[in-house]
């Protein structure tokens, strides 16, 4: 195992700064992220939210150095892990530090699992690329966690086969996985979207009582904003590859500064009873190609001025502990010192 | 006045020839057990479950597009359960369907505007320059441009395709329409367009719509009605108002319950049951609970009327 570089310990778990990625298509550049920035303390929960092509997957694959480079392209003035730098990182150091800092969890739990290995023996393994233990530890260490995310007779699960268990068991084994290096931040990218509402309930009440427990910190990237109202204190809007809003959670739902995060929220359908028409976002998602020039909600956005096409709004601190990307919405505080 | 489609009894089963490489014999699954339902004229009725409860082979068996083991389907009162193929051809001019996955049910190598008069084509409406008038007609009644028709599949969102999926659906004038998850694929800000679009085309044509979903916020935003499936079996059905306000059924209740709330205050623990505890806590009544008498005298669990065209599934102690 490589030797990961030195880390700072009073670094923020992870700090991202102007983060730009982009891949060389067929149809030209695609710019999935155009400059995103955000932190996360130790042990706080972050959601970030966004609709397909908003860059909210990519932007996390970067900072784990998931990406393939080329044809990922990735440029930014900041993106530390745990302390680390992982854009001066190596391939091979990146996976250690990946290890040690940080696990990821996908939506689909089918293909993170192995079809012709057993249970027990992807756990163990899993363990033991980051730990020197004997196999047998290993695999008492893999039932242990397995009885962590509340499987029943684990001692039965670590002999089958991903097949004969539920998207919902197989989602639990994931988390399994992702916990059994004691990573300082779980990512979570769209955990429950594959699962039923109830089983879905029940795996973000999981990541819930083991982020508490554990004290770990949660990056969960989701489209759904009533699973970022369940499960995170602070949230970050995406669309167009950009962060239009960020804040805490209770803020953000209650008054949403961005008129993007506000017309996400009014279309959010069944929020109360009664037939009724939903309140819709005219128009569609820019396409990463050719994203419009300015601020990329402009060509949706009902405040949309020609000022909004000429600027690109950029992300400032506009009340305590937000930050928001719209020239139409006015500082309510002094500008501070933008904790980025 | 006849309703627009009824279930009546209806069951269906399917039989796995060797469920496993490893394995002989055969296994029996009933994927829907026993399901009356009604769907009466200009109502949008909501079939909800999860993942393995029948709901999907429900919208399947109403639509002749798969074979019933047991009971009936009357579309405008007529019997169309044992109907050969040729035979049913004129009454698919009248029940039509939206799936959930655009991309797998538009052809790619056809444009928009023959994917759109295919129908006609079909059964022969109308001349060929008629046909297409009539398809950029819809193109645009869905919101998209005429100029749409030259175009193909992949160069439109999903949202796009879902509304060129909904103009083929449409453009016979079909009774009814069943949708099967038709916005589960798509965007948060694309989805209301979609659910707006359906609400408005039914009012409009007068549709009488079974839409299946495991949205309930959508459900509850669009349905007259819900009908709540789980393992098969119908578990309870209400008026949405009704349903989302007093449902009786645990299953119909965890369902409720899971859905996440969009206000960060409401935030609470929940507890989760598994099917055998949703199974032993099936409600119990009283023979006068009930609003009318019960169907049969067993102990086995029955729909059972309640008040105001709410039925739950209950075991009605004698």
């Amino acid at each position: 195992m490589g030797c990961p570089p030195a880390r700072n310990d009073r670094m923020q778990l992870v700090d991202i700064a102007d983060l730009h990625v982009s891949f060389a298509q067929h149809e030209g550049l695609v710019q999935a992220v155009r400059g995103v920035t955000f932190h996360l303390e130790p042990g706080e929960s972050l959601g970030i939210v966004g609709e397909s092509g908003s860059g909210k997957s990519v932007t996390c694959a970067a900072l784990m150095r998931l990406l393939r480079e080329p044809p990922a392209r990735i440029t930014a003035k900041r993106m530390m892990l745990g302390g680390h730098d992982m854009l001066a990182t190596g391939r091979k150091a990146a996976s250690t530090i990946r290890g040690k800092v940080a696990a990821m969890v996908f939506q689909d739990p089918m293909t993170s699992l192995d079809p012709v290995f057993t249970i027990g023996h992807q756990i163990a393994e899993t363990i033991r690329a980051h730990r020197p233990v004997t196999k047998r530890d290993a695999l008492e260490e893999a039932i242990a966690l397995l009885r962590r995310v509340e499987i029943k007779r684990p001692e039965l699960v670590v002999r089958q086969y991903p097949h004969e268990l539920s998207g919902g068991m197989l989602q639990r084994v994931i988390i399994a996985m992702a916990l059994s290096c004691r990573p300082e931040v779980l990512i979570a990218d769209e955990p429950t979207t594959a699962l039923d509402v109830t089983i879905q309930a029940q795996i973000l009440q999981l990541i819930k009582d083991i982020q508490a427990e554990t004290g770990m910190g949660l990056i969960m990237i989701t489209h759904d904003l009533g699973v970022v109202a369940e499960t995170v204190d602070r949230v970050v809007v995406m669309y167009g590859g950009k962060v239009m809003e960020s804040g805490p959670v209770e803020a953000i739902f209650e008054a949403p500064l961005h008129p993007y995060t506000r017309a996400l929220l009014d279309s959010i359908p069944g929020q109360a009873a009664g037939k009724r028409r939903l309140v819709e976002i005219k128009g569609s998602s820019p396409n990463p190609v050719t994203p419009p020039p300015g601020c990329p909600f402009h060509p949706r956005c009902p405040r949309a001025t020609i000022e909004c096409r000429q600027v690109t709004p950029p992300l400032e601190a506009k009340a305590a502990g937000r930050l928001a990307a719209c020239i139409h919405v006015p500082a309510e505080v002094p500008p501070v010192e933008v904790a980025a | 006045m006849t309703a627009a489609l009824e279930l009546r009894n209806v069951t269906k089963r399917f039989t796995l020839r060797r469920p496993s490489p490893f394995r002989r014999g055969r296994v029996e699954h009933v994927a829907v057990d026993s399901v009356d339902l009604t769907l009466e004229r200009n109502r949008v009725v909501a079939l909800v479950g999860e993942s393995g409860s029948g709901k999907t082979t429900t919208g399947l068996l109403a639509l002749r597009l798969l074979d019933t083991s047991e009971g009936q389907i009357l579309l405008d009162g007529e019997d169309i359960t044992h109907l050969p193929q040729p035979a049913l051809k004129p009454y698919r001019r009248r029940m039509q369907v939206v799936f959930q996955d655009s991309y797998a049910s538009l052809d790619p190598m056809m444009t928009l505007g023959e994917i759109v008069a295919e129908p006609l084509d079909i059964h022969a409406i109308g001349s060929s320059s008629e046909r297409r008038d009539e398809a950029r007609r819809w193109l645009e009644k869905v919101g998209l441009d005429a100029s749409y028709a030259n175009r193909y599949p992949h160069e439109l969102s999903g949202g796009q395709r879902q509304r060129v999926s909904v103009a083929r659906s449409l453009i016979l004038g079909p009774s009814v329409l069943v949708a099967d998850e038709p916005t589960s694929a798509l965007d948060v800000s694309v989805k209301a367009q979609i659910v707006n679009l359906l609400m408005d085309l039914q009012a409009d044509m007068g549709l009488s719509m079974l839409f299946i979903s495991h949205d309930l916020s959508v459900v509850r935003s669009l349905a007259d009605e819900v009908v709540v499936m789980f393992q098969g079996r119908i578990v309870e059905r209400a008026s949405t108002d009704r349903l989302f306000a007093e449902a009786r059924h645990p299953y119909t209740r965890a369902l409720l319950d899971a859905v996440p709330v969009v206000n960060p205050k409401a935030r609470r623990r929940r507890t989760f049951l598994g099917v055998e505890e949703l199974l032993a806590q099936t409600p119990r009544l009283r023979p006068d609970d009930c609003f009318a008498p019960p169907i049969s005298d067993t102990a086995d669990p029955q729909l059972v009327a309640l008040a105001g065209d709410h039925f739950v599934e209950a075991v009605v102690e004698g």
